[in-house]
């Protein structure tokens, strides 16, 4: 009883939920063949080449693999600091 | 007659492929339709045992390939059915006895005979897979609600995808409801979302199916049991029929629940 009220209030994740977001971690990288400390190099250099065109707030960038059907998307959000014209 | 050719794979092994290869074969000929099952796991041959034909094989796959016998001499005819032909594979010879364009040259010979080619596809994505891709016009993909078996089926739907043999029909086979219902089982939808798919089939967990396969009797011979009757809306639906997919989430409530009760084999 008491596992069924966690679960109704949200306190407790089944094992179906955590096998569902494991898989969908583990799938994007068997399909980019990508792994995690890759992604996140790719992520670092990406923001080292912008940032020596572009001011950016390297916190607020957010970098991320998303999944359309069976495409694969690498999705970046980069904020752009307010520029001060050099010109 | 231009036969289709399915070829049923997994990846992972043990996830139902040649039960499910045998009991489509088996529901496809009960509709009335010529079928030819070809079993491509060479050396680990199971296709004759799950069908019952394990007596009566005198040439197999390998001897037809390397023209010991005429093909007609290879097929071995299901006495049950007189329209479900089998194929068997060889047991002492290696997947390296046959080549992907020995299964092309097959089954052109086959298709202007028969509805249905079924095909078998071993485990594993090496030579036997792609023996058994080469022929085919649409592609099966047989899983369990599990993340291993996932995964894999994740893996060949890439493969089938690249050889542009796509767009893949999934099974989902051994679904358990009850688990389901609880929370301890990926449901159809995780699954389809996960894949991104078209769905051809959900084959609840049944003991029949364990029964079947001792007596050598797929259980869609016996289409009132729950897992017979999920093969017989499979073939229907390969033979275009739209059949809603049976209730196995548990989330549909009272409903769903008295659903099941008026119509025991599902719907």
């Amino acid at each position: 009883m008491a596992d069924w009220l966690d679960r109704l209030f949200g306190r407790q994740t089944t094992s179906a939920n955590s096998a569902k977001e494991r898989l969908k971690l583990v799938l994007i990288n068997d399909r980019t063949d990508l792994t995690p400390s890759e992604l996140e190099s790719l992520k670092n250099e990406l923001l080292e080449v912008i940032s020596r065109y572009i001011e950016i707030d390297p916190d607020a960038v957010n970098i991320s693999m998303m999944q359309e059907g069976r495409e694969q998307r690498l999705l970046a959000d980069i904020p752009l600091k307010p520029t001060r014209r050099r010109r | 007659m231009t036969a289709t050719v399915v070829t049923v794979s997994s990846g992972k092994g043990g996830v139902g492929k040649t039960t499910t290869s045998a009991n489509l074969a088996v529901a496809l000929a009960m509709s009335g339709q010529k079928v030819v099952c070809i079993d491509a796991d060479i050396g680990l041959r199971n296709l004759d045992v799950i069908l019952g034909l394990e007596n009566r094989i005198v040439y197999d796959l390998v001897d037809v390939v390397e023209g010991r016998c005429r093909l007609r001499q290879a097929m071995i005819r299901d006495k049950r059915l007189p329209e479900l032909y089998l194929i068997p594979a060889a047991q002492t010879r290696d997947k390296s006895a046959v080549t992907p364009s020995d299964m092309v040259r097959l089954a052109d010979e086959l298709r202007s005979e028969v509805d249905w080619i079924i095909i078998d596809c071993p485990a594993g994505i090496e030579r036997g897979f792609r023996n058994a891709l080469a022929p085919a016009d649409m592609v099966i993909v047989v899983t369990n609600p599990e993340v291993s078996a996932v995964r894999d089926a994740d893996r060949i739907i890439g493969l089938v995808e690249a050889e542009e043999k796509g767009p893949v029909r999934l099974i989902i086979n051994r679904v358990n409801p009850e688990m389901v219902k609880r929370g301890d089982m990926l449901a159809a939808d995780d699954v389809l979302e996960l894949l991104a798919v078209e769905l051809i089939g959900i084959i609840p967990e049944d003991d029949h199916v364990v029964v079947s396969a001792n007596r050598g009797q797929p259980v869609a011979l016996d289409p009132r049991t729950r897992a017979g009757t999920a093969f017989h809306n499979i073939a229907r639906r390969l033979n275009g029929e739209q059949v809603p997919f049976m209730d196995l989430d548990g989330r549909k409530g009272v409903l769903g629940w008295l659903t099941r009760i008026v119509r025991p084999g599902g719907n």
